[in-house]
């Protein structure tokens, strides 16, 4: 029986660190992914080790090649202190060996196979994934891959290390998040327009209360319910708006003190501006309840039926907001007093959540789908976290190849930081136009430096022209860099490119947090890098 | 390509190292002033420099992975950590057999396995237990650390070895650079830490606030969360219970008896959400880590590194903060030193009589309004004046204390001395190192100039 119990909770306590970010949940997700690796060099196996780490399911690396002397030099995994062991070896199984070591839980398999000629001759091999990631190819093979996945609805990462430079670029139709969990967002405690229960409790509290223990535990929910209510009072029930209006009303609040040093007071007036909030749906939400995929039939994902659901869900119970999040922040208080405030919050959040279920069953049985096919417990995540859902949809590459958005692309030049990553963004594209021509990359071989140096400049203005950018100066100097760099894949800039690929992964695996929106360009000179949405 | 022989020879070094070589050969134009691209430059960087990682964890097993295949052939780890199972889902150089292992130990070995070449010398111990002068043998500092104290104690150390000339300006030579990287979840930052031309990391203290606690007496009489239950039954009712028994976190036993105490009192409140994992994490203070921010930072503080000693590129200017809650989110920020600085300033000025003894100087530093230093220990130019442990060293030192500083100090006028002891910070006793500029007050001018040459 104590054995049983260790072998339960093993990887509970192995990864307590992260379940603590992402939970359970999160976790499970990550358990049932299985990521295909295009490419074991430094960048892919970096992002595939931080992966295995933390619990992916499986893992499934293509690479034809065999262990250089050169991935010696930049490649951990493939490496042994016995540098004869490794060399001539398959790199794949190489690498893979090193990442069963990692983690036993994870499924580890590879595939002899160059990723370009996998690409060219067995594109339904990829639709097994939940997630490919595509390191070092060159955009005519990501160009037929990104078409491959976006037709079987599989999340595709690419990555690129390329000297003190790289990308990461995820493409997908669509990814709908409903725990973005940002860092700072304001409470949902309704002050603008509490509800019967929640003004009752305020009123049978008195804020007037002389008892100075009483009165400097009366938690500042309760405060500004009632003080609100008094403004309103004796301004023709509005409440306050114009800065003039929130100084005085702050200085209500602090009328009401019976010492300075009242903690629930001093919260109060901070918290002040809360009374005055633009009640309603923020834009962000608006546009995801306005999306034509907010009409929904029996194709719909879970996500769009209940988007469907909210927007009826406003006209209607809502009058105007979306359900409640039911939370509330810590507040100086009586613990009683702040128990019954919570468990307030709790009941309106249920009602809310309720209602939800309620329409959520009348459109699932009108588009032909059972009613209870949606659980209660993804219903109640989604009410929770009705304010922060996120909607992200990519342009396919060939979109962004051949119809670029040219104010965006302009903007980003005119912008000083952005105007690095966007040379970067199309010298990298440059590059692989000029190895198209030469079979091999700029700056290759240290005698042909000064020749590749102009034809890199010829390909870069050839790509600007197809963009429709004629007349666009590249900077000279990092013209002359990515020339330098000759596609080195050195450790570091591999191990910062494949971490954050690592990341979004996770980020797209577990359908938390917001990923990357867009590419996302790295600037190893003075490590200001950019995302750039193309 | 050397074509494959049936016994394949060893690769050249210069096979082996083909990518990092293209950085270090070729010239550019974004790169540092003193950069002199070479074929050479990896064997020199190799040769010659030696860095030391403080810290062996998420950030030190990467950091020592990304140096050794970064061309740094000579690395110290040092940490006082054993390896703990929740440490697998992202200490990659450590295995489950490996638990209750030194981390530094196992890491150094873990690399030297795969990276031929490379050496790693690993220090089980305290960074308070080293002395002084074994920081001075390295170029540069990389620091993986999670504790404020720890960064704030490895940068006096560093800033320490920073020497001014007569017009209070840095000499270059003397400065020790640091990179620093730190994590949390999905947030991390970078930083290069250039002693007496960057902020150190004194100078933005402010970017670390202290950890909230919470008043007793909300603990005591009103408690509203789960954290609050569970720092009653650890902060209050452990001692009421079991008096003179010290609470030790690592001991499960502990723990638990913690979470029932916590979950009790938070039924008697009608208080919801005390679980196990929470009372662990409120006790411990757990910081929530994942690999792939290790990875990104401290892939960005090996870059650093590599850069400041070989000059291939510029340098970070010279604080970049990562975000990934919110897409890939990065930020570079450029703070500015604080002049008033008291660690990496050019030292606070004391005046002295001649005839002070060492002990009035020891007593002098505990008043001392900037200073506030208890305990102290006081070391010039690598030498013991006073060390109140070990035993042995303060019984060797104790006659000194009834002597001259001046005396001691070989009647020179104008002297750094290195302090050591507890001082304040943040209403916290802290082991901390101060430099200071010690003037005797009547002494000609003229041999200022001289002492401060001549060091």
């Amino acid at each position: 029986m104590a054995a049983a119990a260790v072998a339960v909770a093993e990887p509970k306590t192995k990864y307590d660190r992260q379940l603590r970010i992402w939970g359970d949940q999160g976790q499970a997700a990550l358990e049932k992914a299985s990521i295909c690796l295009l490419n074991s060099g430094p960048t892919g196996t970096e992002a595939l080790k931080n992966l295995v780490l933390g619990g992916i399911g499986s893992v499934t690396v293509v690479d034809g090649s065999k262990v250089e002397p050169s991935d010696l030099g930049n490649n951990f995994l493939c490496n042994s202190r016995v540098n004869k062991e490794c060399l001539g070896q398959s790199r794949a199984q190489s690498v893979c060996s090193f990442l069963q070591e990692l983690n036993d839980a994870v499924k580890v398999k590879y595939v002899e196979e160059s990723p370009g000629t996998m690409i060219d001759t067995n594109p339904s091999f990829f639709s097994q994934f939940t997630v490919v990631i595509a390191t070092q190819l060159p955009e005519s093979s990501l160009l037929k891959l990104d078409g491959i996945c976006r037709a079987a609805d599989i999340v595709l990462v690419a990555a690129r290390s390329y000297g003190l430079t790289g990308l990461v670029r995820v493409s997908v139709k669509e990814h709908c998040v409903i725990e973005s969990k940002p860092d700072h967002f304001l409470d949902d405690l309704r002050l603008h327009n509490p509800w019967t229960e929640l003004k009752q409790f305020a009123k049978s509290i008195d804020i007037c209360d002389k008892d100075p223990v009483v009165h400097k535990h009366t938690p500042y929910i309760v405060i500004l319910v009632r003080l609100a209510e008094k403004w309103a009072d004796a301004h023709d029930g509005k409440l306050p708006s114009t800065r003039q209006e929130k100084r005085e009303f702050k200085d209500l609040i602090r009328a009401h003190m019976l010492n300075v040093d009242e903690e629930n007071y001093k919260e109060a007036v901070e918290s002040s501006y809360k009374v005055s909030v633009t009640p309603g749906i923020s834009t962000e939400i608006r546009q995801i309840i306005d999306d034509s995929s907010s009409e929904v039939n029996l194709s719909s994902s879970d996500f769009w039926v209940l988007v469907a659901a909210l927007k009826e869900f406003i006209a209607n119970e809502g009058n105007g907001d979306l359900p409640l999040e039911g939370t509330i922040p810590d507040m100086t208080s009586q613990t009683e007093y702040y128990v019954s405030l919570q468990k307030i919050y709790q009941a309106k959040a249920e009602t809310d959540c309720l209602a939800m279920e309620h329409r959520v069953k009348n459109i699932l049985k009108r588009i032909g789908r059972h009613p209870d096919s949606i659980s209660r417990a993804y219903i109640k995540t989604f009410c929770k976290n009705a304010r922060k859902l996120r909607v992200c949809r990519y342009r396919s590459m060939e979109e962004e190849f051949n119809a670029p958005v040219i104010s965006e692309v302009q903007k980003y030049f005119a912008d000083e930081d952005s105007c690095f990553a966007m040379n970067f963004y199309i010298l990298l594209r440059a590059v692989d136009r000029l190895a198209a021509n030469y079979s091999r990359l700029p700056g290759i071989f240290d005698s042909e430096i000064d020749e590749d140096v102009p034809r890199l400049k010829v390909a870069a203005v050839s790509v600007l022209s197809d963009m429709g950018l004629n007349g666009t100066s590249l900077s000279e100097d990092l013209v002359t860099e990515v020339c330098r760099f000759a596609g080195a894949e050195i450790h570091p800039v591999a191990a910062f490119i494949g971490g954050v690929a690592s990341q979004e992964v996770i980020k797209l695996v577990t359908k938390q947090f917001v990923p990357l929106m867009g590419t996302f360009i790295f600037n190893g000179i003075d490590l200001k890098s950019q995302v750039l949405a193309l | 390509m050397a074509s494959p022989d049936a016994e394949a020879p060893p690769p050249t070094e210069p096979e082996r190292w083909r990518d990092l070589d293209i950085l270090l050969s070729r010239p550019g134009n974004l790169v540092h002033a003193t950069f002199q691209p070479s074929p050479g430059l990896r064997d020199d960087i190799g040769s010659f420099v030696e860095v030391l990682v403080v810290g062996a964890g998420g950030l030190g097993c990467e950091l020592l992975k990304d140096l050794a295949l970064s061309g740094f052939k000579n690395l110290h780890v040092i940490d006082m950590d054993t390896i703990d199972v929740s440490n697998l889902n992202r200490q990659f150089l450590f295995r489950v057999q490996d638990v209750g292992k030194p981390k530094a130990e196992v890491a150094a070995k873990r690399v030297m396995e795969r990276v031929s070449g490379v050496n790693i010398v690993p220090h089980f111990c305290r960074i308070e237990d080293k002395e002084l002068e074994f920081y001075n043998q390295f170029q540069i500092i990389v620091l993986g650390l999670d504790s404020i104290e720890a960064r704030s104690y490895i940068n006096s150390v560093a800033c320490g070895f920073l020497e001014y000339d007569s017009d209070d300006k840095p000499i270059p030579k003397t400065a020790k650079p640091m990179v620093d990287g730190g994590t949390e979840g999905f947030k991390g930052h970078a930083r290069v830490i250039m002693p007496g031309t960057t902020p150190c990391f004194e100078c933005n203290i402010w970017l670390f606030p202290p950890q909230v606690k919470f008043p007793l007496c909300t603990l005591a009489e009103t408690p509203r969360t789960a954290a609050h239950c569970i720092e009653y039954a650890h902060l209050i009712k452990w001692d009421e219970v079991h008096t003179g028994k010290p609470f030790d976190a690592d001991n499960a036993e502990h723990m638990q008896w913690i979470y029932s105490e916590a979950l009790q009192r938070a039924e008697l409140f009608g208080i919801s959400g005390v679980t196990y994992s929470l009372t662990q994490g409120v006790v411990k203070n757990i910081i929530p880590a994942i690999a792939s921010t290790n990875a990104i930072i401290s892939a960005a503080c090996a870059l650093e590194a590599l850069k400041l000693v070989s000059g291939c590129s510029k340098s970070v200017l010279n604080y970049l903060t990562y975000n990934g809650l919110v897409g890939t989110h990065i930020k570079v920020t450029e703070f500015v030193r604080d002049t008033d600085c008291l660690v990496c300033g050019p030292g606070t000025l004391i005046e002295l009589d001649t005839s002070s003894t060492l002990s009035e100087f020891i007593k002098m530093l505990e008043k001392h309004p900037k200073l506030l230093m208890s305990k102290a220990s006081v070391t010039h130019e690598g030498n013991n004046l006073y060390m109140q442990s070990p035993e042995v060293l303060e019984q060797m030192t104790r006659q000194n204390l009834s002597i001259p500083m001046f005396e001691l100090l070989k009647g020179a006028s104008f002297v750094t001395v290195h302090v050591s002891g507890m001082a304040e910070s943040n209403g916290n006793k802290v082991s901390s190192l101060r430099k200071l500029r010690v003037l005797f007050k009547g002494v000609e001018e003229a041999s200022k100039m001289d002492t401060t040459e001549s060091s």
